[in-house]
């Protein structure tokens, strides 16, 4: 009894305290929040709810738009122009994705083993230096050293393998694949230096044990290095994915769609649709269903993240 | 009352939070939406008064002439809004001689790519400050959007009549923007391009050809001979968003069939059809050119920018082009490069040539629409002005027929214009097949010619490609 009156009188002035220090800092909290959210209201929210509205119609941009219902996303499922388009983006996630994981992995071990601290921060500089070019940039010169008299070709003839060589972005077989290798050689750096920096944060004693245990290089890798990488590794196929699902600047430059359509992406079909054939409803459909899958691809990467849980 | 003050913030009040903010987000951009003027779509288009505005008329009936400078542009200082095409020095010094000309009048030029300026010319003018003059690309849907100034008041008051009526025919459709080829006059032409072969001198006498060709027979064999003298025939684009084997393609689809036909095809006149069996023709020797190996074989990833490179470094002998490229030959080749107009199945028969206008028009709601009116005028009639036109753009300056054409003899410009004459005297001038719809183009065209070029698709495939999706854009009335 008397250490329940001693705890409320005090707790009292404690009590008065913290309830005006918990409202004071909600009021502030809101007023910190809303130049970023009218920002993001206006410029990401609005646009979308705009995007929504406007699927729904089949408009020209400048007259009266006409009442379309699901005609639009009907078209995107059926029409085989615009479901050739999601095809290539599914190709190019092997390119955007896959390479660069995959060999960034290789590069970030290889560069862990390298004890020269100064060759590894060149080497990282070296790297990264693809995502500082602009993209358009990147794509003008990739398309000069892939074009027929280009350097590919140069080196591909001067060790005799002259039989091969073609314009490699004209070719319907080749100009994916290439489209994609170029997409790789961008988000090769940015991978590569995310792992690294997360390999440098592997407690060492995990190595310790495994080597105690018996695993060599290859089984350390697997049983140590790629769980602790778990976070890493997600963030990287995030990126990566939505970069390759919503390609638009580096087929822009390069091949534009073609030859024949053969590089034909979501993004610059929605461009194409609603900007010269002045079919904004369509395309407004076709964007929804592009961020509505690059969201069904993110979430699962995401959630295998995030049961990594307690680490 | 007993207060934890060592609490853990609670779960649910997190997700409350959070729930709090996304609430704020949405409920401020539909707020700034409420607020904000409703889409272009609820406000109406605006219309256009297809008459004579009161000042045009006194000035006519006062006058009796066409206007002048000071009734059209008036006396005050004057800033013109033009939007333009890059890569056409001509225009810029054609706006430049008419403010020496008449120095109250200022141009605020603004200059953008062709593709450009069609993905902008909708929102550009319907705009609030529309130019007084822009470049414009297929004129169809403009025309059916109300955006453009109805200019059969000027064609009377400056009496365009003069000009040759197949000159405009292209620029004239009703207000729902097809059939085009006749209507109200909706734009006009800055200039008159034509096309045909360029030749490189050099590399022609080293395959024996010591004149042009008079039949396609004949052309054939000389490109066979270049392709066995170990030189590319035919230099020629089509890559990226650009089909430039339709320019052959073309030609030769004047060379099997009537050019009126085509011409039908390319205005919307209702039942006109691409898929004919002389196209197939032209389509099946395009094919046969193709599978000699007479073409670059790089062509699907060449853009016109490289084709144009190529052929001022030597390594083509033909080139399908047109005679805005004579005024940049003679200056980076000069006295090398020879034109032809392409020649005719049979010996005799007509020449035939796709020849546009370089359309310029007004924004409906332009501010200065009647000095705009009387730019054009200028520059179809100012004999420095032709000038101009003909030794920077290389191309035919329109007008009145009797009015010299002002030009350098023994120039590759001298040539074009030439075979433009002929041309005009046999009736045969098409517009491009390229710009039957907004779309065809890009969305058509340019994929079955690459298609076809790396054998991906058979000559019937790409008529029959074509034609239905011509047919479905008229239907959703691009």
């Amino acid at each position: 009894m008397i250490q329940a009156v001693n705890t409320a009188t005090d707790s009292a002035p404690r009590r008065a305290l913290t309830t005006r220090a918990r409202h004071r800092p909600s009021h502030l909290g809101w007023l910190f929040l809303i130049p970023a959210l009218s920002v993001y209201g206006i410029f990401v929210l609005w646009p979308i709810l705009q995007t929504i509205r406007y699927s729904f119609y089949s408009w020209d941009g400048v007259d009266k738009p006409q009442w379309a219902g699901l005609r639009n996303f009907r078209a995107v499922f059926t029409d085989p122009q615009l479901t050739s388009t999601l095809v290539h983006v599914a190709e190019l996630i092997l390119f955007f994705t896959v390479i660069p994981v995959g060999l960034g992995l290789v590069l970030a071990a290889i560069m862990q083993r390298v004890t020269s601290r100064r060759v590894t921060s060149v080497a990282r500089a070296v790297l990264i230096l693809p995502q500082i070019v602009p993209l358009v940039a990147a794509g003008i010169a990739w398309s000069w050293v892939l074009s027929s008299s280009g350097v590919v070709n140069q080196v591909l003839q001067a060790i005799g393998l002259r039989h091969i060589t073609r314009a490699w972005l004209g070719d319907f077989t080749t100009a994916l694949p290439s489209v994609g290798l170029i997409g790789a050689w961008v988000l090769l750096g940015l991978c590569t230096v995310l792992l690294s920096v997360g390999m440098g944060k592997i407690d060492a004693s995990l190595y310790e044990a495994a080597v105690l245990d018996g695993a060599g290089r290859i089984r350390e890798f697997f049983a140590v290095t790629l769980p602790s990488l778990r976070n890493e590794i997600a963030v990287c196929v995030t990126v990566t994915m939505i970069s390759a699902l919503s390609a638009f600047d580096i087929v822009y430059i390069t091949t534009q769609g073609g030859p024949g359509n053969a590089t034909m992406v979501p993004g610059l079909k929605v461009y194409q649709l609603a900007f010269f054939n002045r079919q904004v409803g369509l395309a407004s459909a076709l964007a929804l269903v592009l961020m509505v899958i690059v969201i069904l691809c993110i979430m699962p990467v995401q959630s295998l993240s995030r049961r990594s849980g307690d680490e | 009352m007993i207060v934890d003050t060592n609490r853990e913030v609670n779960p649910r009040r997190g997700w409350r939070r959070a729930g709090q903010v996304t609430g704020v987000a949405l409920a401020l951009a539909l707020t700034i939406a409420g607020c904000s003027s409703g889409t272009k779509a609820s406000s109406s288009p605006s219309t256009n008064p297809p008459t004579t505005s009161p000042s045009q008329s006194s000035s006519i009936a006062a006058s009796g002439g066409p206007p002048t400078e000071e009734q059209a542009c008036g006396t005050k200082p004057v800033t013109m809004q033009a939007y333009v095409e890059t890569g056409f020095p001509d225009v810029i010094d054609l706006m430049h001689l008419f403010t020496k000309q008449y120095p109250n009048v200022t141009w605020n030029i603004r200059q953008d790519q062709f593709a450009v300026l069609t993905q902008n010319a909708p929102l550009v003018l319907s705009g609030p400050n529309p130019p007084d003059i822009m470049r414009l690309p297929q004129l169809s849907g403009l025309v059916h959007d109300h955006l453009l100034k109805n200019l059969d008041s000027y064609y009377d008051a400056y009496g365009w009549s003069s000009f040759p009526s197949a000159q405009l025919a292209q620029l004239r459709m009703p207000p729902s923007g097809h059939p085009r080829g006749s209507g109200s006059l909706w734009a006009m032409g800055l200039n008159y391009s034509l096309t045909g072969v360029f030749y490189n001198k050099t590399l022609a006498a080293n395959i024996g050809m010591t004149s042009p060709p008079k039949t396609l027979a004949e052309f054939d064999t000389l490109l066979a001979k270049a392709k066995a003298a170990g030189l590319t025939p035919i230099v020629q684009f089509n890559g990226g968003a650009t089909g430039g084997l339709l320019f052959p393609l073309q030609q030769l689809m004047a060379d099997y069939g009537p050019t009126d036909a085509i011409n039908d095809w390319i205005f919307q006149k209702p039942g006109a059809t691409i898929d004919t069996p002389s196209n197939l023709e032209a389509v099946k020797h395009l094919k046969q050119w193709i599978d000699n190996g007479y073409f670059n074989s790089d062509a699907n990833a060449t853009d016109y920018a490289k084709m144009m490179s190529k052929f001022e470094h030597g390594e083509g002998v033909f080139m399908f082009d047109g005679d805005w490229e004579s005024g940049n030959l003679d200056k980076l080749m000069p006295g090398q490069v020879g034109f032809f107009l392409m020649p005719p199945l049979k010996e005799g028969d007509k020449y035939a040539a796709m020849s546009a206008p370089l359309t310029y028009g007004i924004a409906a709601t332009a501010k200065h629409a009647d000095c705009a009116a009387f730019f054009f005028n200028w520059v179809a009639t100012n004999p420095d002005a032709r000038q101009i036109n003909v030794e920077v753009g290389g191309s035919n300056p329109g007008g009145p027929p009797n009015l010299p054409i002002p030009v350098k003899e023994g120039t590759l410009v001298a040539q074009t214009l030439a075979a433009g004459k002929i041309i005009a005297q046999e009736n045969t001038a098409m517009d491009f097949i390229a710009n039957a719809t907004g779309a065809i183009y890009a969305q058509a065209w340019t994929p079955e010619v690459q298609k076809l070029f790396a054998g991906q698709e058979s000559p019937e495939g790409v008529l029959q490609k074509v034609q239905a999706a011509y047919e479905q854009e008229i239907k959703s009335g691009a």
